[in-house]
């Protein structure tokens, strides 16, 4: 589980978050929206453990795990794994190489290469000279090496075009473990390929009392879903695919409106993040 | 005319243009007597190890043909293929006439008191000549070896590439594992006939005290590409070498590549000079150095002399703890219609690519060896692949013993 209580984060001088609290459930995927320069971004980096976001308040807990002040190897190794928006480009240092050195039990890279369509990659400097969708499917392939628990996912549609953002929603869905058999939300069912999303269920996880059930998964039976997902979007393509269980608006530094993702996207295309923020909270 | 032995007489004490000054007389020009050795294998442990870090494949697989010369002895010389002459410089000058033709026709002895005494006290050397549209595309290898504590070694190389051959080299330098004081002086002249080609990869693996003087010249002609490659990265007290390429046939080509990796205490001095004097010449000088606390000063120069030629510096430092490192890059255009480019940068590794690798689980060391890993991967066009594998290798080697 991943629960931020209270988090107040700088960069440099600037008050970016403000005492915001979140709470992903084991197995849950949330949706977080918010205008540019919002501080989503920044709160990925947080979580990660970027050292330039200063957490000047609050307390961040993984697994049970005080992460607030853990170095990002040790958060990596933790579970935690992020699909960045810009990656840096590393002159020299070839796209396997950097795939090998994601998982720590050895993998398949040819083969994982294969599937996200990106084997002509590998012998290449890693994002040097990576179109816009090319370095999303990069990301994804070494999330997928690293088989994070918690996979922060920045913009991973932006720039996708429109062949690729199936492949991207269904990697998506895999790391998150959302691809076998019947998905407990059932958002994306209701979409047409090509149009907004029309009705949607609630899809609001059953809990226990404590609230810390994880989701079954359909389709494989005794197989508990665990894997926490957090994804960034403005497009909203990915709702298409990936069916998440909430959706979250970050305003003015804080978690200002939740709800379900598609009816929040919704709200958002129609009277824009101040409103929509106000009116779901 | 002054003899080139009066020449040499006179320039004894000469200090060289650049590099700081070396006595002469606190080395040895005393050579123990080191026996012929036919099978590599039966050398000692230590000194095929040693000659491995520098390249030298013991068992010759991948190999057209082996020179190795320990202190002043050659101990191994021969060509396994068919248009390869590797012979030790002594003999040559003694039963061929047309080496003359070779022997200090483009390197002077008069440059320093380095040369004045390669030429006065010749130990040995190595030429390696392939014959006309001779195609010799596995590597030759030469090794030179420093075995005695405190050795003068002075070596004399000839590489000649004739009219339409292929020729590629891997040339190793490395010392004892029981030798921390020595100086080498190598004079190495190159001559890349028409439309040849010429890969020369030279490999240094030397000890904390030794000192580095080498002195190389080359030619080529018209249509003749010559390749040249140096790597440097284990601790040496001072190296200084700039070595000079002139181009003097149509369409003729020269790249140099340099890797180099400068510790504490040591000092290297390393760069190149291409002279483009004929139509359609091209010259490219790229080097990656490293400082880990030592001194690096990185120089390249490209003389374009004549119109039409292109001519391109690339001259990239890191400074990872401590040390200075000075890019020097020059060029000169002396008339209208050339194109010369340079690109230099020195700094540190940025710190978003070691956060970048470490959010995929590497430590903080882990991450900065994989970048600089990958500074130092430069891709050398033309490079036969076991040579490649054999600069990847040296590279490995020595970056897990610096780093
Ligand atoms: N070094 C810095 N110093 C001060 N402010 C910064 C710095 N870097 C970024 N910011 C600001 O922090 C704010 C939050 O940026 P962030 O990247 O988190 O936004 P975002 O919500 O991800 O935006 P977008 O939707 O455009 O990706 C922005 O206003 C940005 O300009
Ligand atoms: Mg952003």
């Amino acid at each position: 589980m991943l629960l931020i209580e209270d988090l107040q984060v700088k960069l440099g001088n600037k008050k970016i978050l403000k005492h915001l609290d979140l709470e992903i459930l084991p197995g849950e995927t949330h949706i977080l929206f918010g205008p540019n320069g919002s501080g989503k971004t920044s709160l990925l980096m947080t979580i990660m453990g970027y050292p330039q976001y200063k957490v000047t308040g609050g307390k961040i807990t993984f697994k049970g795990e005080d992460i607030t002040h853990m170095t990002i190897d040790d958060r990596a190794r933790l579970g935690i794994g992020m699909s960045y928006q810009r990656p840096p480009s590393i002159q020299g240092l070839k796209t396997r190489r950097i795939i090998e050195a994601c998982s720590r039990d050895g993998v398949d890279v040819d083969a994982l290469a294969k599937q996200m369509n990106f084997t002509d990659f590998l012998d290449r400097d890693i994002n040097v000279g990576f179109s816009g969708g090319e370095i999303k499917r990069s990301e994804l392939l070494q999330l997928m090496a690293q088989d994070a628990d918690l996979a922060l996912f920045d913009e991973p549609e932006s720039g996708v075009d429109l062949e690729n953002i199936s492949l991207i929603g269904n990697t998506i869905n895999a790391l998150l473990q959302r691809d076998s058999g019947e998905q407990p939300c059932s958002a994306a069912r209701q979409c047409e390929p090509a149009g907004p999303c029309k009705a949607v269920k609630s899809c609001e996880p059953t809990k226990s009392s404590k609230g810390e059930t994880p989701f079954k998964t359909a389709g494989q039976p005794g197989m508990t879903r665990t894997k926490i997902g957090l994804i960034i979007t403005h497009t909203g393509f990915i709702l298409d695919y990936v069916t998440a269980d909430k959706g979250l608006v970050l305003y003015n530094g804080v978690i200002a409106g939740k709800g379900h993702p598609a009816e929040i996207f919704k709200q958002i295309r129609k009277v824009g993040y101040k409103e929509c923020a106000r009116c779901a909270a | 005319m002054r003899s080139l032995d009066d020449r040499a007489h006179e320039a004894k004490d000469k200090k060289a243009a650049i590099g700081p000054d070396v006595d002469l007389d606190a080395y040895s020009l005393e050579s123990p007597t080191h026996v012929d050795v036919k099978n590599l294998n039966l050398m000692p442990e230590a000194d095929k190890e040693k000659m491995a870090f520098a390249g030298l494949d013991i068992s010759e697989k991948e190999r057209s043909g082996t020179y190795i010369q320990k202190d002043a002895f050659a101990i191994h010389s021969g060509s396994y293929q068919d248009g390869l002459e590797i012979i030790p410089i002594r003999k040559a000058l003694k039963e061929m006439d047309w080496i003359q033709e070779y022997y200090w026709k483009l390197a002077s002895v008069d440059t320093d008191k380095y040369t004045a005494q390669a030429r006065l006290d010749l130990q040995n050397g190595y030429v390696i000549r392939a014959l006309p549209g001779k195609k010799i595309t596995l590597p030759a290898q030469a090794c030179l070896y420093l075995d005695k504590e405190g050795f003068n070694q002075n070596v004399h190389n000839i590489i000649i590439a004739e009219e339409d051959s292929e020729l590629h080299i891997i040339s190793g330098c490395a010392s004892a594992s029981h030798v921390t004081r020595g100086l080498h002086v190598g004079i190495s002249e190159f001559y890349v006939k028409k439309n040849a080609k010429l890969s020369f990869s030279m490999i240094h693996h030397w000890a904390e005290d030794v000192v580095v003087r080498p002195r190389s010249v080359g030619i080529v002609e018209k249509g003749g590409l010559f390749l040249s490659n140096y790597i440097s990265m284990k601790p040496v007290k001072s190296v200084q070498s700039y070595p000079t390429i002139y181009l003097v046939g149509k369409g003729a080509v020269a790249r140099s590549y340099s890797l180099l990796v400068g510790s504490p205490g040591s000092e290297l001095d390393v760069g190149g000079r291409i002279y483009l004097r004929a139509k359609d010449t091209r010259a490219e000088i790229v080097s990656r150095a490293i400082t880990n606390g030592g001194n690096i000063i990185s120089r390249g120069d490209i003389v374009a002399e004549v119109p039409g030629v292109r001519g391109h510096l690339e001259c990239h430092g890191l400074i990872l703890n401590g040390g200075v490192m000075h890019a020097i890059p020059e060029l000169k255009g002396m008339v209208d219609g050339v194109e010369l480019s340079h690109e230099a940068a020195v700094g540190k590794i940025a710190q978003e690519e070691i956060l970048y690798l470490m959010s995929r689980g590497l430590t903080e060391e882990e991450a900065t060896a994989t970048i600089v890993r990958g500074f130092l991967s430069v891709d050398i066009p033309d490079l036969p692949a076991p040579l490649k594998a054999e600069i990847d290798r040296a590279v490995d080697l020595s970056q897990k013993e610096v780093m």
